[in-house]
């Protein structure tokens, strides 16, 4: 098959689904977080890419690694979640730069779409398959508890056990993410379209709907962009994102 | 437990981060009985309604009759407005049909406006659609946690109107957090007065004198008794 049609599916199905993870995150002020977390995926990826095996295979041990560090940096300390994600995210960053082949950095830090495999396609694909049937499953709860997490708990809601899917479903969307923006832009991926979709949505179905619809299409355009121009994909698709974002504006409600 | 008692508390005490919040309170709630808890900011009302859910720890005892469903609603809810969301929406984050959303909502009153914004409703209509979310399950027990500003008078005396209406409708029991001397006088059985330890217990007639509302609020309270 033709790799760009390859690169196209393959950021389709990451970008869809990143977008409506990302409006769960939104609503919880935890899209920063992603970034973090994608930055921390950097030693897995340099890891993968000196041994050759797929990017996200490296990457989301450190992810899981990293939201397991963090959930336990806060239990123990009471400093806000943003600034424990900042010191793993720079410890991330340090330790991926002590043994990353500087002639591969720029794949490690703003991805390369432009080269998954058939294999990996497919691989992608039933993950975000997977990924959005959990999402969509725990939707109403973790909406529940972003907005309070003492009506969820008068509703006998288990937030851990919910927490948990919702971290799981992060941890794999930065790990996914990263192979098509790198470590340094998965924030981008998640936070983007669902700003873009909150500024034009008057109801969850549409928040969730142009979240995945934005995802997508950034990401298609991004891959064109990238065949017209030869820049790097990667950030080609986060400034259409934020293109598209700077165009809601003008629609926003 | 004595037939018509749904709740019973006794010896209760909560203790969060190091601070005494509640001490040593005991009281009964019964069926179809409107209790409410009054006292100055930071006595703990929203303390103990939480803690009756069960959200946070405690020592004593807290005795819910056997089955019992419980609504709440709570005091603010910052963070709803992050969400773009309709009634209706808000209202599917429960497990519970579409008819029954339908039915609640003709019940508040806001049959015809389903599809609004929660980010667009007046505080009056915002309460209202908290208290039909919480209603939603048919619960035997409401918990009410009155918001300190912010609804007006109209919107207030709508929300209170309200309340009584379900109450008879569903033989509620519901316990009530308020500051409003007046609401107290009309709508309730029975007040406990909240100071971290219960300073009186009784029904608002007998234990609301101006001597108990001193003590309860450490100053002199002007209020008018209203005869009816």
């Amino acid at each position: 098959m033709e790799q760009v049609l390859l690169s196209l599916i393959c950021g389709i199905f990451i970008g869809a689904t990143a977008g409506y993870l990302g409006t769960l995150m939104l609503s919880k002020r935890m899209a920063l977080v992603a970034g973090p977390l994608g930055h921390l995926a950097l030693p897995g990826i340099a890891l993968a890419l000196i041994y050759g095996f797929d990017i996200s295979l490296g990457a989301f041990p450190f992810v899981i690694l990293g939201i397991t560090l963090i959930w336990l940096f806060e239990i123990r300390t009471k400093l806000p979640m943003e600034a424990l994600a900042a010191i793993v995210f720079a410890s991330g960053v340090a330790i991926a730069f002590l043994f990353l082949p500087i002639e591969q950095a720029e794949r490690a830090l703003v991805g390369d779409i432009t080269r998954v495999s058939f294999k990996e396609t497919i691989f992608t694909a039933i993950l975000c398959l997977l990924i959005c049937s959990i999402l969509k499953k725990i939707y109403p709860q973790i909406v529940l508890i972003n907005i309070s997490e003492d009506l969820a708990k008068a509703e006998r809601i288990d937030i851990k056990k919910y927490n948990f899917l919702y971290l799981g479903a992060i941890g794999l969307i930065v790990a996914l993410g990263v192979k098509v923006v790198g470590g340094l832009l998965t924030a981008a991926l998640v936070a983007i379209p669902a700003s873009t979709s909150r500024n034009l949505s008057r109801n969850l179905f549409q928040y969730s709907f142009w979240a995945a619809f934005f995802g997508a299409i950034s990401v298609v355009f991004g891959i064109l962009f990238f065949r017209l121009t030869n820049l790097p994909a990667g950030p080609l698709i986060i400034l259409m994102s934020a293109l598209f974002f700077l165009i809601s504006l003008i629609f926003k409600r | 437990m004595k037939e018509n008692i749904i709740l019973k508390v006794k010896n209760l005490s909560v203790e969060l981060q190091g601070e005494k919040i509640l001490q040593n309170l005991s009281f009964e709630a019964r069926e179809g009985e409107v209790l409410t808890i009054l006292g100055p900011n930071g006595a703990g009302k929203t303390v103990l309604l939480k803690t009756l859910l069960g959200i946070f720890p405690y020592k004593g005892e807290i005795v819910w009759r056997k089955g019992v469903k419980i609504g709440y609603v709570p005091q603010r809810l910052p963070f709803i407005k992050n969400v773009p969301m309709t009634i209706e929406d808000f209202f599917r984050l429960k497990d519970i049909p579409e008819k029954d959303i339908r039915n609640i909502l003709k019940e508040i009153g806001l049959g015809e406006s389903s599809k609004k914004e929660i980010g667009k409703l007046s505080s009056g209509q915002f309460q209202r659609t908290l208290i039909g979310w919480a209603l939603a399950k048919n619960p035997q027990v409401l918990l009410f946690d009155e918001p300190v500003t912010g609804i007006d008078i109209k919107g207030e005396r709508t929300v209170y109107s309200l309340l009584d209406k379900l109450r008879k409708e569903r033989n509620l029991t519901i316990l009530l957090v308020t500051h409003d001397l007046s609401v107290i006088y009309k709508f309730s059985d029975f007040v406990i007065c909240l100071n971290k330890i219960s300073v009186c217990q009784g029904k608002p007639k007998e234990i609301l004198t101006p001597q108990s509302l001193q003590r309860l609020y450490g100053q002199e309270v002007k209020f008018y008794q209203h005869i009816h």
